[in-house]
């Protein structure tokens, strides 16, 4: 949301709203981070109400009748049940009204039942979150790694042959279809080669470890089944890479620029100019400023990682949301794709609000401004 | 970079356009996109069969005859990649040009305008940037029945909002120049000022992003189809083809054929994108320009 729409605007006349306006101008000259964190907030659950407002819209879009899809035939047939159904459910009412009980519904967890496996949708997903978070999270911890030394790589070495390399590469990483580069991967690294595990998140045969944090590899590492963690760690490496390769791609192209753009200031030169060692130069004065509007493409390029679960899941069997959605989308089950859209967006939005608010903490600019 | 050095600083799109064009990216970059544009106009006659003929051995690997093999019901993968790039070029195109269309008014109407109207669209372009891109022209696609015209119309949705951002930045930058402010002094109406006056000036930076946006279209359009919420069979749509592949696993020419398709597509269009970017992004410009110094 914009900054206009600020708290601050005070909309009674008078000289007493005037010095209010002055010490609540002085009270967020005080708390100015706290000033920033509640605006950022409220933007965020304004937008997890759209979110809301969207999965509800586009469910009241499909052609159909809900009742017809989950009565018999021949309920179908007698208008008293479809009628008696339809109040159940809360049809009847107007569709303002509808979308209240739809939102009430969302907020004690209920996203409907999905119509392939006869359960609550919350219930599906509950089981299908944590597989797909260890996949992104070992996706994006890849990606910086790999993205962010390409990019600076690529800005030292500019216009010589690395940089070059690195061009291609990442324009090739930002071009590659993820669906179909999964596809490859597992037939080359299993099928032909055999040197990486097969579909799943463990091998065949194997107990998963006790349920803690329900990520396979920090579970196993706290039971100390270092066996179960080897088999994790390598069911998780290939899909984990295929998914990474967009978002490698992207940061090592926007690190490049920033660095280069951090390298062209005067106060860099002056660096330079004073005998300071290149690695100094680079880690104290290019990667600090450089590296902050990293972060944020961090955030936003997570949201393409959550987009490739859903093709890369499908492919190496990963028995996560991505999976859950590609077999709801394929099989057309409304209830569990609004279910993923609403909970991949709201997650998506709660981790670009921690990014906005590391960005804040990071560049005091950001919430001053 | 030396001759870079001596390429005026400012200037017409057209000026600086020739310099950039020389670089090995872009005239990679321009060839392979022309040479799939001339194989979508000339597909009937490069094609060796039919796309749709079942007349073929099943999973024949590629060899004579059958260059990129036979998918399993007996039709020929290069012909059905050719016949592809008829129905995925022109949507992608197609997509990006609505996509530019309606995101550019809405922005432009955002950052003329101001006030009321400019929240109401700019609060919507916001909603859309909430979701994953392909979470949500998945839940678009979905509700709205999987047919190739609705997954054009999913992508649309997810599309628009980036050109109505860019071009409402730059509107918001126009609106107050000179020559804009005199146009309306002068009794012009508020769609004759956008019209001549503001719209024209916009115009490079938001194709600029379109260049870089076909590739983007055209993967989110093939991801839906390989979801099947796009393409119907037996169309010979590249991303439903490597669907296909998903299910004769072990004959790896049904899904690697129609995958290096889309990749070639989309990494053509990248190039041309990022080479256009660097010419015109002041931003690496000025970067470029101080390092010479």
């Amino acid at each position: 949301m914009s900054p206009t729409s600020a708290p601050s605007k005070d909309r009674e006349g008078g000289a007493a709203p005037d010095s209010r306006k002055a010490v609540r101008g002085r009270a967020a000259r005080r708390h100015p981070f706290a000033r920033f964190l509640v605006r950022r907030i409220i933007t965020a659950l304004l937008l997890a109400l759209g979110i809301t407002l969207v999965t509800f819209i586009l469910t009241n879009l499909v052609p159909g009748d809900p009742a017809a899809a989950n009565l018999g035939q021949r309920a179908i047939g007698d208008p008293a049940i479809v009628a008696q159904w339809r109040a159940d459910h809360g049809l009847d009412k107007p569709l303002p009204q509808q979308y209240l009980v739809h939102l009430s519904g969302v907020l004690h967890g209920d996203l409907g039942q999905s119509q392939q496996s006869h359960r609550p949708v919350a219930d599906d997903l509950a089981e299908f979150v944590p597989a797909t978070l260890e996949l992104a999270g070992a996706a994006i911890l890849i990606s910086l790694i790999l993205g962010v030394g390409f990019g600076v790589v690529a800005a030292l070495r500019r216009d010589r042959l690395p940089d070059h390399i690195l061009r291609v590469t990442s324009l090739f990483g930002i071009s590659v279809p993820t669906f179909w580069l999964a596809l490859v991967a597992f037939y080359v690294f299993f099928y032909r080669l055999q040197i990486t595990p097969g579909s799943g998140r463990i091998d065949p045969g194997m107990t998963p470890p006790p349920h803690v944090t329900g990520l396979y590899t920090v579970d196993s590492a706290l039971a100390g089944q270092w066996d179960v963690f080897a088999s994790a760690a390598g069911h998780l490496v290939t899909p984990a890479l295929v998914l990474a390769l967009y978002t490698i791609g992207l940061l090592t192209r926007f690190t490049r620029s920033a660095v280069l753009e951090v390298l062209g200031q005067d106060y860099v030169r002056a660096a330079r100019a004073k005998g300071l060692p290149g690695r100094v130069i680079l880690f104290r004065y290019v990667l600090r400023p450089a590296l902050v509007p990293v972060i944020t493409v961090a955030g936003l390029a997570f949201g393409s990682l959550l987009s490739g679960t859903v093709l890369v899941e499908a492919i190496f069997a990963w028995p996560g949301v991505g999976q859950y959605a590609y077999k709801s989308a394929t099989s057309l089950d409304l209830p569990a794709v609004m279910g993923v859209g609403l909970v991949v967006g709201v997650v998506y939005l709660v981790i670009n609000l921690i990014v906005d608010v590391l960005y804040g903490v990071i560049d005091p600019r950001v919430r001053l401004s | 970079m030396r001759r870079r050095q001596t390429a005026p600083r400012t200037g017409g799109l057209l000026r600086r356009l020739p310099e950039a064009w020389r670089r090995p990216l872009a005239i990679a970059g321009g060839v392979v996109a022309i040479a799939w544009i001339l194989i979508a106009l000339a597909a009937p006659v490069l094609a060796p069969h039919d796309p749709l003929a079942q007349e073929l051995p099943r999973l024949a690997p590629p060899g004579p005859g059958h260059w990129f093999g036979t998918d399993q019901l007996g039709r020929d993968i290069l012909s059905r990649v050719l016949y592809g790039a008829r129905v995925s070029i022109p949507l992608t195109l197609l997509l990006v040009a609505l996509s530019v269309l309606i995101g550019g008014l809405l922005g432009a109407c955002a950052g003329y305008f101001g006030k009321w109207v400019d929240e109401t669209i700019m609060r919507l372009a916001d909603l859309v940037f909430a979701f994953p891109t392909i979470i949500l022209a998945m839940v678009v696609a979905a509700a709205l029945g999987a047919s190739l015209g609705n997954a054009v119309l999913a992508v649309l949705v997810v599309a628009w909002p980036a050109y109505a951002r860019v071009t409402r930045g730059l509107v918001l930058g126009i609106r107050e120049r000179e020559f804009v402010v005199s146009g309306r002094l002068l009794g012009f109406s508020a769609w004759r000022s956008l019209r001549v006056d503001v719209l024209p000036n916009v115009t490079g930076p938001v194709m600029v992003l379109a260049t870089l946006d076909i590739g983007t279209a055209l993967l989110l359009l093939s991801g839906l189809s390989f979801l099947g919420l796009g393409a119907k069979p037996p169309s010979p749509e590249w991303g439903a083809m490597v669907a296909s592949g998903v299910e004769v696993f072990d004959s790896w020419w049904v899904a690697t054929f129609p995958g290096l398709a889309i990749l070639t597509v989309v990494l053509a269009f990248n190039f041309l994108g990022d080479t256009l970017r660097d010419a015109l992004d002041p931003r690496t410009a000025r970067a470029i320009k101080e390092r010479a110094i």
